[in-house]
C-alpha cells in the first residue's frame, strides 16, 4: 500500500484517528437523524452567536490571532530545542517525563504507571489526547477504571457513546437525552430528575464528588506547556480539571509534542484567544498551571507523557503543518455548515470538523482510495468560515485543497478514474478558446433534451447525484461569446 | 526503552525538514487603558459571570465577611489569614497546627483567601499560593469562596497580570463560580468547584 | 474607463445574462468594454478539487488573455472565480515551478475586481440608475463575502435601486452548499445545506434572491426550481442593469 501524504519514512499516528466508513457515506446516515440535526443547529447557532460579541469586545482581535499564529509557527521552528528545555525544567522540578513514539506507547506507559501506585480507579480530566490513543480502552482492557469527570465527557461515558466535539463532547445529545442516560447509567441518581441543565449539572457533581476526594491518580491532558519554565496549563470551567490536578496523589499527563510554547508570557495571547473561540467568555471559569511538584500542594508524584503518534509526519509536510497549530478551540467546528449539519461522528476520527478534515488524514497518512480518511479532504465547500473563526488563523481552506491536490498527485501514473479523465478532458478543452467555442456549441444538445418540459429534472448517474435535489440548467439560447460577436462585432 | 522513544522522536522532528523562522508581532495591547488596574470594571465583568461583588475599606473586612456567612459557620482559611480579616465565627485554619484533610475541607461551609492580582477585562481573580491564599484545594473543595482582593492589586489586561506573575508558584485563575457550557452551550453556573463566589474589593475610596 | 469583461466559462456558456447585464451596465455607466477573446475559465473547479497540474494552462490561458496595458481594469461577475484569480493563480504557478507566470499572474490578479468591488471602488458609484421594482434578498455568496471580503458592497448597490424592496436573508451568510463537486461528492450534505438556504430565501419574502455570483445562483435556482417555489434567481448585475425604460425581466 502506498501512503499519500507527508514522508513516507515517518511512521502513522495510530488509535481513534480513523472511522470505518468514508465522509460521505456517514454524513448519509447523520443526515438521516432529526433529533441530531435539530441538537446540533440550536447548540451552533447559540455558540456563534456568542463568539461573535465576545470577539467583537477585543479591539485588537487580529493582532493577538496573527501573535498566536507565528508564536504556533516559532514553538513548531524550534521543537527539538523546545522539547529538551521543557523536559530539563519539568525534571528538575520533580516532575518524570516520558516519551511515547505512539498510541500504543503511550497507553502502556500510562498503564504501569497507574499499576506502580497500586490503584485501579482513576478520575480524569477531559483531553483530546487521551482520547485519540483509546486510553480508556486500554486501560479497561487492564484492569483499570477510568472515570471522566467533565460534564460532557460524562455525559458520553455513560451513554456509551463516542465524542463528537471538542469542546462539548456531547453536543450532540439535548437535555432531554441527558436526562434519560443519567437515569438509566448513574449510580445512585435521584429518578425524579429534571431536565433542568442546573439540575443535570448537580446530579454530575453529586455522583463525582466522593471520587474525587478519595481518587490516588488523575490522568490529563494539558492545553499548553510552556518550554522556558516546564509548565503546564488547563483550561477549564467545572472545577472537575482542578479536582483531578489538585487532590489526587498522582498526576499523569498525556501531552502532544505540538502543545508547546516557548515562553511563559506568550501564554498571554493564547488565554486571550482561547476562551472568547471556544466558550464564548472572556475568560473560563478556571484555568490552572502547575510546574512539576509543588511541595505540600497538590500531586506530589507528577508525570508527562510526551506524545508523537503521527505529529512528526504532520511537521514534514511543509503546508499541511498549520494544522498542528490548532488549540482545540472548536470554533471551527461550530461555524462549518457541514459540521452543523452531520456532526462530528461522521467524521470518524477524535478530530471532527474542518480542522480534523485536515489534522487526521495528516496524522495517519491515506493508505488508498478507499481509505475512510482519504475523503476528509473534500467534507467541505471551501466556503472559508473555519479560516475566519480561526484564533491562530489556520487556513484550513487552503490545506484541503492542498491534501486534495496531494491525493490527486499520488494516483498520478496510475490508471486514471472517471474524475481524473472528466478533469483532464476539460482542461484540455478550457485551456483553448477555440475548443471552448467549439464545446459550448455541443453544450445546446442538453437543450434539445430538455425542450419537451422545459426543465432537466433527472440525469443518469454521476449526474443523478445533483439532479436529485435539483433542476439542470438550460442552455441559452446563445451563449455570451456569440451575443457579443452579434452586437459588439468588430471589437476584440 | 524511554530514551530510545526520546531520541527516535528527536530525530523523526529532524528528519521532517528545517523550518524558516517567523517574526512574532507583538503590538497586540499590553499597556494598561488608563493608568492603574481598574477596579469598577473589574467589578462590572466579575459580577457579570455572576459572582457577587462587594466593595469595602480594610477594616471592613471582618464584619463584611461574617455578615456573608450563615449564622454558625465554619469557615476556613489559610494559616496566614490576616488577623483584621478574621470573622467572627467558626475559624479552622489550614496548616496550623496540621494541614486540613479533605473530608473536612468538604464539610467546611466556605474558604476565606486573598489573591495574587485580579484582572479587570476579563474579571478574573489570580491565586498563586502566596500570602494570605493557602494551597489550592482550600480553594477548591468548600462550596464557597470568598476572595478578597485589594484595589491596588488589580491590573487592566491579561500581558500585564502574565508579567507580574511567577511561573514557578501553582496559578489558579478563577473568573467567576464553577460553571459548564457542556448542555446545549448554554452556560450554568454551578459544577464541581465553588458554586458560590463572593469577591470582596478593598480599597481606601469604598469607605 | 477601459475595462475588460471576464466573462467567466459559466456565464459564458449556461448564464450569458449575467455577462451581457455586466456590459451593458458599464456601457451605460460611459465606460468602453472589451471583451478579450483569448478567455475561456480561471481554473478553480480544478484547483479545488484537487486538479493543480490541470490548472496551470488554464492559468497560462487567463493570464494571457488578460495581461497588458490594452485595459484599465479586468471586471467578472463572479466573486468566486475573481478569488480563484487573486488567490489561486500564481500559487497554482508557483506549485508547478513557474514562477515567471506566477509574478504575470499577480500583475493580473491587482487589477481584476469583481462587479461590486469594481463599481463602489474603482469607479465610486453606489446609485447605477436602476429601476427594478421587486422584492428582492440578497444571498452574500461565501467568495465573495470571506475571500474577496466585499463586505455590504452589493447591499450598497441595491439598495441604491429604484423601486427595489431590499429583505433580509436569515442566516445569509451561511454557504448554500455548493462548493463546486462537493455538491457531487456530498451531494447529501450538500442538499441538506441547500434545504435550509432555500427555506431563508422563502421565508425572506422575497420574489427574487440574488448574488454575485451565477454558480451559487445555479445551485439555489435550480432547487427553488425543483420546488416549483415561484421564487426565481437573477444575478446582481442584471438587476442592476435593469432599467425603466429597459427590460426588467425576472
Amino acid at each position: 500500500m502506498s501512503t499519500f501524504l507527508g514522508t513516507p519514512s515517518l511512521p502513522a499516528g495510530t488509535g481513534n484517528l480513523r472511522g470505518a466508513q468514508s465522509f460521505p457515506a456517514a454524513a448519509r446516515k447523520a443526515l438521516g437523524d432529526s433529533q441530531l440535526r435539530a441538537n446540533l443547529g440550536a447548540a451552533t447557532a447559540t455558540i456563534r452567536a456568542k463568539r461573535s460579541a465576545a470577539v467583537a469586545e477585543v479591539p485588537d482581535w487580529e493582532q493577538l490571532r496573527a501573535a498566536g499564529s507565528a508564536l504556533k509557527a516559532t514553538a513548531l521552528q524550534r521543537l527539538p530545542e523546545l522539547l529538551a528545555q521543557f523536559e530539563a525544567n519539568v525534571i528538575a522540578r520533580g516532575g518524570t517525563v516520558h516519551w511515547a513514539r505512539d498510541a500504543a506507547e503511550a497507553n502502556r506507559i500510562a498503564t504501569e504507571l497507574i499499576r506502580a501506585t497500586g490503584s485501579t480507579e482513576v478520575v480524569k480530566v477531559k483531553s483530546m489526547a487521551t482520547q485519540e490513543i483509546g486510553l480508556n480502552e486500554y486501560l479497561a482492557e487492564h484492569g483499570i477504571t477510568a472515570y471522566e469527570t467533565d460534564l460532557a465527557e460524562l455525559i458520553v461515558q455513560l451513554g456509551h457513546d463516542t465524542p463528537s466535539h471538542f469542546l462539548v463532547p456531547a453536543i450532540h445529545r439535548n437535555r432531554a437525552e441527558i436526562r434519560e442516560i443519567f437515569l438509566r447509567e448513574m449510580p445512585g441518581v435521584d429518578p425524579a430528575i429534571t431536565d433542568d441543565p442546573r439540575v443535570l449539572a448537580t446530579a454530575a457533581r453529586t455522583y463525582l464528588r466522593q471520587k474525587f476526594l478519595t481518587a490516588k491518580v488523575a490522568i490529563s491532558g494539558a492545553n499548553f506547556g510552556v518550554a522556558e519554565t516546564g509548565t503546564l496549563a488547563v483550561v477549564e470551567s467545572e472545577g472537575n480539571g482542578r479536582m483531578c490536578l489538585t487532590l489526587p496523589e498522582t498526576l499523569i499527563t498525556v501531552l502532544g509534542i505540538e502543545k508547546l510554547v516557548p515562553a511563559f508570557t506568550d501564554l498571554e495571547v493564547f488565554l486571550q484567544l482561547l476562551p472568547r473561540s471556544s466558550t464564548a467568555e472572556r475568560m473560563n471559569p478556571y484555568t490552572s498551571m502547575w510546574t512539576g511538584v509543588h511541595p505540600g500542594d497538590g500531586p506530589q508524584r507528577v508525570h508527562v507523557i510526551l506524545l508523537d503518534n503521527g505529529r512528526t509526519r504532520v511537521l514534514a509536510d511543509e503546508t499541511g503543518r498549520a494544522a498542528l497549530h490548532c488549540i482545540r478551540c472548536s470554533a471551527c467546528l461550530n461555524v462549518c455548515p457541514v459540521y452543523e449539519r452531520v456532526g462530528g461522528h461522521a467524521y470518524g476520527s477524535v478530530y471532527p470538523g474542518p480542522i480534523g478534515a485536515i489534522l487526521s488524514p495528516q496524522l495517519t497518512g491515506v493508505t488508498g482510495r478507499d481509505d475512510p480518511n482519504a475523503s476528509l479532504p473534500y467534507a467541505s465547500t471551501l466556503c472559508g468560515a473555519c479560516f475566519d473563526a480561526c484564533p491562530v488563523r489556520i487556513d484550513i481552506p487552503g490545506i484541503l485543497v492542498h491534501l486534495r491536490a496531494a491525493e490527486v498527485d499520488a494516483r498520478r501514473g496510475g490508471l486514471p478514474g472517471p474524475q481524473d479523465l472528466a478533469m483532464k478532458a476539460a482542461s484540455a478543452v478550457m485551456a483553448s478558446p477555440s475548443r471552448f467555442a467549439a464545446a459550448e456549441r455541443v453544450t445546446k444538445l442538453g437543450r434539445l433534451l430538455g425542450r419537451m418540459r422545459g426543465r432537466i429534472t433527472a440525469l443518469p448517474y454521476p449526474g443523478s447525484k445533483w439532479t436529485t435535489s435539483r433542476d439542470l440548467p438550460m442552455p441559452p439560447a446563445e451563449t455570451f461569446r456569440q451575443w457579443w460577436s452579434r452586437t459588439h462585432d468588430g471589437s476584440r | 526503552m524511554g530514551s530510545d522513544a526520546r531520541a527516535e522522536i528527536l530525530a523523526r522532528i529532524r528528519a521532517a525538514g528545517s523550518i524558516a523562522p517567523v517574526p512574532i508581532p507583538r503590538d497586540y495591547d499590553h499597556a494598561p487603558r488608563s493608568g492603574p488596574g481598574d477596579a469598577e470594571r473589574f467589578a462590572t465583568m466579575v459580577a457579570d459571570y455572576r459572582a457577587q461583588v462587594h466593595r469595602t475599606t480594610e477594616s471592613g473586612i471582618a464584619d463584611l465577611v461574617t455578615a456573608l456567612l450563615p449564622p454558625g459557620a465554619t469557615v476556613v482559611a489559610p494559616a496566614d489569614l490576616p488577623e483584621s480579616w478574621r470573622p467572627r465565627t467558626t475559624l479552622v485554619l489550614d496548616g496550623d497546627p496540621r494541614p486540613l484533610s479533605v473530608t473536612e475541607l468538604d464539610a467546611a461551609d466556605a474558604v476565606l483567601t486573598g489573591c495574587r492580582l485580579g484582572i479587570a477585562a476579563t474579571g478574573t481573580l489570580v491565586l498563586d499560593a502566596g500570602p494570605a491564599q493557602g494551597r489550592r484545594a482550600l480553594t477548591l473543595v468548600p462550596d464557597h469562596h470568598i476572595c478578597v482582593v485589594r484595589a491596588a492589586d488589580i491590573v487592566d489586561t491579561v500581558p500585564q497580570a502574565f508579567r507580574a506573575l511567577d511561573p514557578s508558584r501553582p496559578l489558579t485563575f478563577v473568573s467567576g463560580p464553577s460553571a459548564t457550557s457542556d448542555i446545549e452551550l448554554n452556560r450554568v453556573e454551578g459544577v464541581h468547584g465553588p458554586r458560590t463566589l463572593d469577591v470582596i474589593l478593598v480599597g481606601p475610596a469604598f469607605g | 474607463m477601459r475595462i475588460a469583461l471576464f466573462a467567466t466559462c459559466l456565464a459564458d456558456a449556461l448564464f450569458p445574462a449575467a455577462a451581457t447585464a455586466t456590459v451593458r451596465l458599464l456601457e451605460r455607466l460611459g465606460h468602453d468594454v472589451v471583451f478579450p477573446a483569448g478567455q475561456t475559465c480561471c481554473g478553480q473547479m480544478h484547483v479545488n478539487t484537487g486538479y493543480l497540474a490541470e490548472a496551470v494552462p488554464l492559468v497560462r490561458n487567463h493570464v494571457a488573455a488578460f495581461e497588458g496595458e490594452a485595459w484599465d481594469a479586468a471586471v467578472a461577475p463572479s466573486g468566486s472565480c475573481v478569488g480563484s484569480v487573486r488567490h489561486q493563480h500564481a500559487m497554482v504557478a508557483r506549485r508547478a515551478g513557474d514562477d515567471g507566470l506566477a509574478v504575470r499572474a499577480e500583475a493580473v490578479a491587482a487589477r481584476t475586481y469583481e462587479l461590486s468591488e469594481l463599481l463602489v471602488d474603482v469607479l465610486a458609484v453606489t446609485d447605477v440608475g436602476a429601476y427594478y421594482p421587486h422584492r428582492v434578498t440578497y444571498h452574500p455568496t461565501c467568495h465573495s463575502l470571506r475571500m474577496l471580503r466585499v463586505g455590504d458592497k452589493p447591499l450598497r448597490l441595491l439598495r441604491a435601486v429604484r423601486g427595489l424592496t431590499l429583505l433580509e436573508l436569515p442566516a445569509a451568510e451561511s454557504c448554500c452548499g455548493f462548493g463546486g463537486t462537493f455538491a457531487l461528492k456530498n451531494s447529501d450534505v450538500s442538499t441538506a445545506m441547500l434545504a435550509d438556504k432555500m427555506s431563508t430565501v422563502q421565508r425572506s419574502g422575497a420574489e427574487v434572491c440574488t448574488a454575485g455570483d451565477s454558480s451559487c445562483l445555479m445551485h439555489i435556482g435550480r432547487g427553488l426550481s425543483r420546488l416549483r417555489s415561484g421564487i426565481r434567481t437573477v444575478h446582481l448585475a442584471e438587476i442592476l442593469a435593469a432599467t425603466e425604460t429597459g427590460a426588467t425581466r425576472i
